[in-house]
């Protein structure tokens, strides 16, 4: 029930289009007591059905600008396999750390964000 | 190869890494840099995002279940609650205003964060 709950509200974030994994990594880390790895391993996986759902929508309604999609996804995957590998060889508490400092500096981009509307 | 599809590889290996090494994150990389570097707007660069990091994510996945990594017992619950939670979030995404929801969503990392780096 616990780990539904978790699901569920970072699903609610994500779906309001601000990073759920921002807040499901740290939940399944602080309240499931995962390691790391383990948390953002979650995190990637639960990514892949729920993306592809949102892309045929997208697709539909020729929001996405494949010129430049096809020029940032081969560079991606050299950058996806090299992280994939440090995140996969560090000590877990180093990691944890590692991403804490990355998720303070993204709240404090959002708190600074002006707003467009 | 001209500058701009240099600025476009740059882009992708650095969302690639950071969507990598933290099996999140590569969306608050991509979606700035395709609204700020390229000129994209918001609405745009978000589902260009996600044609991007989709592939990448697969990659990364498939590194992580080489190790091991992967608990599927966990995933099914995760997933379940995710997919109802996203269907409530977009529904509700413009009836909150964005400004006060990302305030809100900003404290809440930053707490979050901190107990992070404690723990």
């Amino acid at each position: 029930m616990k780990l539904f709950i978790i699901g569920f509200i970072s699903g609610i974030i994500s779906g309001m289009g601000i990073g759920g994994g921002s807040i499901l990594i740290p939940s399944l880390v602080l309240f499931a007591n995962l390691i790391q790895q383990q948390a953002q391993s979650i995190n990637l996986i639960v990514f892949i059905p729920v993306s592809i759902a949102a892309l045929i929508v997208h697709i539909r309604e020729k929001n996405i600008i494949f010129k430049y999609t096809k020029w940032i996804v081969p560079g991606g995957i050299a950058g996806a396999i090299v992280g994939s590998i440090i995140a996969i060889r560090i000590n877990p508490d180093t990691l944890r750390k590692i991403f804490a400092f990355f998720l303070l500096f993204i709240g404090l981009y959002e708190l600074k964000k002006k707003d467009r509307q | 190869m001209h500058s701009k599809q240099i600025k476009l590889i740059a882009i992708g290996l650095v969302t690639g890494f950071i969507n990598g090494i933290f099996g999140s994150g590569g969306g608050m990389i991509i979606v700035p840099a395709l609204t700020f570097l390229m000129g994209v707007d918001e609405h745009k660069s978000h589902a260009t995002a996600i044609s991007i990091i989709l592939p990448l994510s697969v990659i990364s996945t498939i590194l992580y279940l080489k190790e091991d990594i992967i608990q599927f017992n966990i995933v099914m619950y995760i997933a379940l609650g995710g997919i109802i939670g996203s269907f409530i979030g977009a529904k509700f995404l413009n009836k909150i205003p964005a400004n006060i929801l990302r305030k809100i969503f900003g404290g809440i990392i930053i707490f979050t964060a901190i107990r992070m780096i404690l723990k």
